[in-house]
């Protein structure tokens, strides 16, 4: 199985504080990795070195074949991001949000037209294709969103909280989009503060204070910490963090 | 202190108000009962926001009443104004100002000190209080929201009004959240609270459920969770898609939906026993490529109940 994500001691110091310290993880092709964390913990940090938006002080990152450090633009070529905060253009509709992204990503006029077409057929949005993204729903713009951050069928995706406030029927739609990105070969790197989410993860990392304190598959993590639930294993790895003021 | 029950602090009736097409409220009533800690449990879009703008007579609606404290939301603002304390769900503290400043400003705003505020907001103000130096815009999302909470509590409210105050918040500082209102109901405040996320519902004393500017239910989250009409069964098994999609297509199958490491699944007909329907399942599973399977009856929660609800009102996603 090929190596989609390939960091190693990758670290990040802003001045005297370190945000990210010394992570090494390993996300094969196809995988659906969940990467958790308190606030603060330092997952946006090493998402923005992992995508090429910032560049490690330490440490190195391969992903999708590409060096973070040296290779931004190919890598960023190959992947896809979406985050809760900024995802569509609201004044723009759906498939001009589709056509702009295409655009970015090098498509031709033609491809854009025929994915789009199938995607929006896809997502049930034919009927909203000409609606501003602004009015629709968050549940059907996350999807949407989600479905452009594909448009380029980039090998890795990279989600930042996905579904935060979306209702609980969209969150569970918005899982099979993900299993199914994943079943077609396309490695997913997912945020989530819901716990139940977590355990849909193939494997997931916790990171506590900068640092990765746990690593494995949802049901070894709850065996290795003797816990019920992922949310206790969560609670016990940050609760000294979070106790600190975090 | 009486016995006789005290007024309540939140009425609102027919509740309306649109934004051009979009239906922000449609008919809201409820009310919320003196020292209860209310929850408005429902996803974006949902009319929290709405409803609280509305209470704190930022908002006037287009049809129906609110009142709150004995004043209606749409006249008296002043007097709700002073009375409130609100925690809107954006950050809207002053970043440039200091943990300490911020608190004095909202103080002074409402015609008290910080001195006077002190005893009611200590239990979390102490928290961030090593750190009263620093500037708001540089506190770590925990902090902040412990300083938006000190803010709205510093002027001694009657009502603390607060909406989605842990969304994008970790589960562990979501739970010390709860913890705080805990304490804060506890000393006699009333709270209403909006929230995205269905688990803390059970930890207010009652919930809205609320879709699309509709209250979908209002009642104690164990009773809500009750509302499931049908029996409900947690489903183990492996591999989970295959799982999830044999169950779907069983010809009985009313509802099958993934809950963290089990799938939730009920069935449509009315009387059929947990063990022959186990060794239906397992019938219809084995050559569906699911190896290991196990069941047991379980009883619905908040969430269950809500995507019951919401599949049977008019507005569910496509």
């Amino acid at each position: 199985m090929s190596i989609a994500i390939d960091a190693h001691e990758l670290t990040r110091r802003f001045g005297s504080f370190t945000a990210v310290d010394r992570i090494s993880v390993q996300v094969a092709q196809g995988e659906v990795f969940g990467f958790l964390g308190a606030n603060g913990a330092g997952k946006t940090t090493a998402i923005k070195m992992l995508i090429g938006l910032l560049a490690p002080t330490a440490g190195t990152a391969r992903v999708a074949g590409h060096d973070v450090a040296t290779e931004a633009d190919e890598v960023r070529r190959r992947i896809g991001y979406m985050s809760q905060r900024f995802s569509l253009y609201d004044d723009l509709t759906a498939r001009e949000n589709i056509t702009l992204y295409g655009g970015i990503y090098g498509l031709r006029d033609a491809e854009i037209r025929a994915r789009g077409d199938r995607l929006l057929g896809e997502l049930g949005l034919a009927d909203v294709a000409d609606v501003l993204v602004g009015t629709l729903p968050l549940g059907w713009k996350q999807k949407l969103a989600f479905s452009v951050a594909m448009l380029h069928e980039p090998a890795i995706v990279f989600l930042d909280e996905p579904t935060g406030g979306v209702d609980p029927v969209t969150r569970r739609q918005f899982w099979e989009m993900i299993y199914a990105a994943a079943a077609r070969g396309t490695t997913v790197f997912v945020t989530t503060h819901y716990m139940d989410e977590a355990e849909y993860c193939d494997r997931l990392s916790i990171m506590v204070d900068g640092r990765i304190a746990a690593m494995g598959t949802p049901k070894a993590l709850k065996a290795e910490f003797g816990a019920p639930t992922l949310d206790e294993v969560f609670v016990r790895l940050a609760r000294p963090a979070a106790a600190a003021g975090g | 202190m009486t016995t006789a029950p005290a007024p309540s602090p939140v009425v609102v009736r027919g509740l309306g108000k649109s934004f051009g097409e979009t239906v922000a409220l449609d008919d809201v009533t409820l009310e919320v009962r003196a020292g209860e800690l209310f929850g408005l449990v429902g996803p974006d879009g949902g009319g929290k926001t709405t409803l609280f703008r509305v209470l704190t007579t930022l908002l006037v609606p287009d049809r129906g009443s609110a009142t709150v404290l004995g004043r209606d939301a749409a006249t008296d603002l002043w007097e709700i104004r002073a009375r409130v304390g609100y925690m809107p769900g954006r950050f809207s503290l002053y970043p440039d100002l200091s943990v300490e400043e911020n608190l004095r400003f909202f103080a002074s705003v409402f015609g008290t000190t910080l001195e006077r505020g002190y005893e009611l907001i200590a239990p979390i103000y102490r928290q961030i209080e090593p750190f009263k130096d620093r500037r708001a815009g540089q506190l770590s999302g925990g902090m902040k929201q412990k300083l938006a909470l000190s803010c709205a509590l510093v002027h001694r409210p009657e009502l603390l009004l607060l909406d989605e105050p842990t969304t994008g918040v970790d589960a562990v500082s979501r739970r010390e959240f709860w913890d705080l209102l805990d304490a804060l109901q506890a000393g006699g405040l009333t709270i209403v609270v909006s929230t995205p996320y269905m688990d803390e519902a059970d930890r207010c004393g009652r919930v809205a459920l609320m879709q699309r500017g509709r209250v979908l239910a209002i009642d104690e989250p164990g009773a809500i969770g009750a509302r499931f009409p049908r029996p409900l069964h947690a489903v183990h098994g492996t591999p989970r898609h295959a799982l999830i999609q044999a169950l779907r297509a069983f010809p009985h199958a009313a509802s099958v939906q993934p809950f963290g490491d089990v799938l939730h699944y009920s069935d449509a007909r009315p009387a059929v026993a947990p063990a022959a329907l186990e060794d239906e399942l397992r019938a219809w599973l084995a050559p569906r490529g699911i190896g290991e399977f196990a069941m047991e009856p379980i009883a619905p929660g908040i969430e269950d109940a809500f995507m019951e609800l919401m599949g049977s009102s008019a507005g569910s996603a496509p």
